[in-house]
C-alpha cells in the first residue's frame, strides 16, 4: 500500500473525533516509522487546519520523529532516580560501548534519553526495543543490545 | 494450583515474565495443572518478581524471584525465597490501603473479581444519593488533588456542576512525568476499574458524558490495561449508553501523551487533548468553567479519581477519619531511588519523611547514609536528613520550603552530587518548557549556564542564580518554571559547600 492510501485510510478512522490530531500522528508514525513531511499538507486539510499548525504540534512534541529510527531503539532514563542508582554513569559507560552518543544511531541501533519509565523503585531503568529492564547495569544492556541486534 | 506473577509493568523489567514462562513449563514438566494469573503488583517492587502461592487459605509470597528459583516451588520446603503469607510482611501489613486496597490481589481486567471486592458500590451509591449528595461526601472527605497542587476536589466537582453547558468533560491526568513516581501507573495497571469507577463517579456528579484518560506515551502496558478495562466495562453495560444500565451515558476514551512532561499540567494536557502545542494556558478562565474543546471540564489525578469510590463507599467521613491538620485521608507515598525497600506504601498523612525513608524504605539500597531526600519529582525540594522529622502533609512541607507534589520520594546516597542534579534541574526544565514565558523557556537556560560558571569556581554566579531563581519563581506562567527553583535552592541552602568556587582545585 503506497502512503497516501495508508494515510487516506488513517484519516478515515478517526474523521469526526474530537482533538483527532495527537492519534492521527501517532498513527502516522506507527505505520511510517516517521512523521513524513508529506503527510502535513493532508492532514491539514482533512482537520481544516493549516499546514503550519499541523507541523508546530508535530515539532512540539517529543516522541513525533522526522526521520526512521535504526531497527533498535535502546532508551535510557536520565531522571533522577535513575540518576541515584548510577544512571549517569551507566549511560556514560555504555556510550563509550557502543561508540555512540544518546540521541543517536549508529548501524542499526539508535540510543534514545528517556525521562521517567515509572520504574523508579527498580533503578536505574531502560527499554530495549519496547522491553522494558529495571535494576539495569552497561554490562546487561550491552549483552541485550547484542542478542537483539545479532 | 494457582500462582500469581505480576504483570505490572515494574515486575516485568525485573523479569515477570520468564518467571512466568518457568513457571508453565515447570508444571508442564510434572503434569501438574497449574493456573497463572497476571496480578498488579502489591507494589514492594524491590521484592518484584513477587510469585504468590495460595497455602492453607493465605497467599504466600516468594521473591525476588528468577527462573531458576521456579523449579523449587514445586519441591523444595521452605523455598529458599519463601517470604511467607504476603499481607504479612511489615512493609505491607503497615499499611491502610483504601485507593490500593484491590491492587495486587486479582487479574485487573477480571470484572468479576472487581465486583467481588467492592467493585461499583461507590457508583451503586452515587446512583441512589444523586449529584448534590455526592459532591457533598467528597467535600466531606476532605480529598485534594493528589497530582501536586492539593486542590480540594469538591470544590472543583461543585463548580464544574454548577456550571450550565451543553457538554461537560470528566478528564483524568495520567501524564505521571515526575521521576520518582509511579503510583498512576501502577494503580492503572493494577487496578483499572477502580479508574473506571471514579472517573464515572466524576462524570455523575458534576454531569458529565465524556471521559478521557490522559495517558503518557512512556505507560505502554497501563495504556493497554486501560483501553482493555474501558472495552470490558463498555460490552458489559457498566459504562456507555446508561451507567450500570441505569444511569446517563457516559463514554470513556484513552488518549496517549507524546513525551511531552509540561502535558502533566493542566491546562497543558488540555490543549494537548484538543491536539495542539502542549502549551500552559493562563488562568483564569478555570478549567473547571472553560476546560477540553471549552466546555466546564473536571481535571484529576489518577490518584484523586481513584480514591472516590472507596470515599462513596464507606462515606466521606470515614475517609477523613485518617490524616493530619488540612491533609486528609491516605496517600499512596512512592518511595524510590537509591532505596532497600523500594515501592508504594499507602498511609495516612503524617508519618514523618524519616520513617518512610529509613523506617519503612529501609535505608539506602547502597548501605551508605541517606545523603538527600527529593520529595514531588523534579520540582520538588531535595531535604536532608536533618529534616527527617517533618511530617508528610501538604501544608508541612510547604511550610518547610518544598511540595508534597505527587508523593514521589527519591533517596540519594552519600554520593548524590548536589551541584549536578541542580543543574539537571534546569536542563530538564529547559528540554521540557513549553516556552510561552520567558522566566521558564529563556530562565531554565540561563540556570543551566549559571550553574556551570558556579561549577568553574566564578564566585559571583551564586547571587545571579539566586536572583534568576526568584524570577522563575515568581514569574513563570505554571509550576514548570515556577518550581524548578525548588530543587535547585534547596541544595544551594542544604549542601552550600557543594557551590561554593573550589579554591584549592584552581590554584
Amino acid at each position: 500500500m503506497n502512503t497516501n492510501d495508508r494515510l487516506a485510510e488513517i484519516l478515515a478512522l478517526h474523521r469526526g473525533r474530537e482533538g483527532a490530531l495527537l492519534p492521527i500522528l501517532h498513527d502516522v508514525q506507527a505505520a511510517f516509522g516517521h512523521v513524513p513531511e508529506a503527510v502535513y499538507q493532508p492532514i491539514a486539510d482533512a482537520l481544516r487546519l493549516g499546514r503550519a499548525e499541523v507541523a508546530g504540534v508535530v515539532s512540539f512534541y517529543h516522541d513525533f520523529r522526522d526521520a526512521p529510527t535504526g531497527r533498535h531503539v535502546i532508551k535510557l532514563c536520565r531522571a533522577e532516580a535513575c540518576q541515584s542508582m548510577g544512571g549517569a554513569d551507566m549511560i556514560a559507560r555504555l556510550e563509550t560501548a557502543l561508540g555512540m552518543k544518546l540521541g543517536e544511531t549508529k548501524g542499526d541501533v539508535t540510543l534514545e534519553a528517556v525521562f521517567c519509565l515509572g520504574l523508579c523503585a527498580c533503578a536505574p531503568a531502560a527499554e530495549v526495543d519496547g522491553q522494558l529492564v529495571g535494576r539495569a547495569s552497561a554490562a546487561r544492556l550491552e549483552a541485550m543490545i547484542a542478542e537483539v541486534s545479532a | 494450583m494457582k500462582i500469581w506473577v505480576p504483570g505490572d509493568a515494574a515486575a516485568k523489567a525485573c523479569g515477570a515474565d520468564a518467571v512466568a514462562a518457568a513457571i508453565a513449563s515447570a508444571a508442564g514438566l510434572r503434569g501438574q495443572e497449574v493456573t497463572v494469573i497476571r496480578n498488579g503488583t502489591r507494589g514492594m517492587v524491590w521484592l518484584e518478581p513477587l510469585v504468590e502461592i495460595e497455602v492453607d487459605g493465605a497467599r504466600h509470597g516468594f521473591g525476588p524471584m528468577t527462573p531458576e528459583d521456579v523449579p523449587a516451588l514445586f519441591e523444595e520446603f521452605p523455598h529458599p525465597k519463601a517470604l511467607g503469607p504476603v499481607e504479612e510482611i511489615p512493609f505491607f501489613a503497615r499499611q491502610t490501603r483504601l485507593t490500593f486496597a484491590r491492587c495486587g490481589r486479582s487479574d485487573p481486567l477480571s470484572l468479576a473479581d472487581y465486583e467481588a471486592a467492592e467493585g461499583w458500590q461507590g457508583l451503586r451509591r452515587t446512583l441512589e444519593i444523586g449529584a448534590g449528595a455526592t459532591i457533598e461526601e467528597i467535600t466531606a472527605s476532605g480529598l485534594r488533588g493528589r497530582g501536586g497542587a492539593g486542590f480540594p476536589t469538591g470544590i472543583k466537582w461543585k463548580t464544574v456542576a454548577d456550571a450550565e453547558a451543553a457538554q461537560k468533560y470528566i478528564v483524568c491526568n495520567a501524564d505521571e512525568g515526575d521521576s520518582g513516581s509511579f503510583a498512576d501507573r501502577m494503580l492503572m495497571e493494577g487496578d483499572p476499574f477502580c479508574l473506571i469507577e471514579g472517573m464515572a463517579i466524576a462524570a455523575l456528579a458534576a454531569g458529565a458524558t465524556k471521559g478521557f484518560v490522559y495517558i503518557r506515551s512512556e505507560y505502554p502496558d497501563a495504556i493497554r490495561v486501560m483501553r482493555s478495562a474501558i472495552a470490558a466495562a463498555a460490552d458489559a453495560g457498566i459504562i456507555g449508553p446508561a451507567l450500570l444500565g441505569q444511569g446517563p451515558r457516559f463514554d470513556l476514551e484513552v488518549r496517549v501523551g507524546a513525551g511531552a512532561y509540561i502535558c502533566g499540567e493542566e491546562t497543558s494536557l488540555l490543549n494537548s487533548l484538543e491536539g495542539k502545542r502542549g502549551m500552559v494556558r493562563a488562568k483564569p478562565p478555570l478549567p473547571a468553567l472553560e476546560g477540553a474543546f471549552g466546555m466546564p471540564t473536571v481535571v484529576n489525578n489518577v490518584l484523586s479519581l481513584a480514591a472516590v469510590p472507596w470515599i462513596l463507599t464507606h462515606g466521606g467521613t470515614a475517609y477523613a477519619a485518617f490524616g493530619l491538620g488540612r491533609s486528609r485521608g491516605t496517600i499512596p507515598i512512592q518511595i524510590a531511588g537509591n532505596v532497600k525497600q523500594g515501592g508504594l506504601f499507602e498511609a495516612g498523612f503524617g508519618m514523618s519523611l524519616g520513617d518512610i525513608v529509613e523506617g519503612i524504605g529501609g535505608g539506602t539500597a547502597s548501605g551508605k547514609p541517606v545523603k538527600a531526600v527529593q520529595v514531588g519529582g523534579p520540582l520538588g525540594a531535595y531535604f536532608s536528613p536533618e529534616q527527617f522529622d517533618l511530617p508528610f502533609g501538604y501544608e508541612e512541607l510547604a511550610d518547610a520550603q518544598g511540595l508534597l507534589g505527587h508523593a514521589g520520594l527519591t533517596v540519594f546516597d552519600e554520593s548524590a552530587d548536589m551541584l549536578a542534579l541542580a543543574r539537571y534541574a534546569m536542563e530538564f526544565c529547559a528540554i521540557e518548557s513549553c516556552g510561552k514565558c520567558t522566566p521558564c523557556r529563556i530562565g531554565a537556560v540561563r540556570g543551566m549556564e549559571t550553574l556551570d560558571r558556579v561549577a568553574a569556581g566564578d564566585e559571583q554566579a551564586i547571587a545571579l542564580l539566586q536572583d534568576l531563581c526568584e524570577i522563575m519563581e515568581k514569574g513563570s506562567l505554571c509550576a514548570m518554571g515556577g518550581f524548578t527553583p525548588y530543587p535547585v535552592r534547596s541544595a544551594i541552602r542544604l549542601f552550600p559547600d557543594e557551590f561554593t568556587p573550589m579554591r584549592e582545585a584552581a590554584e
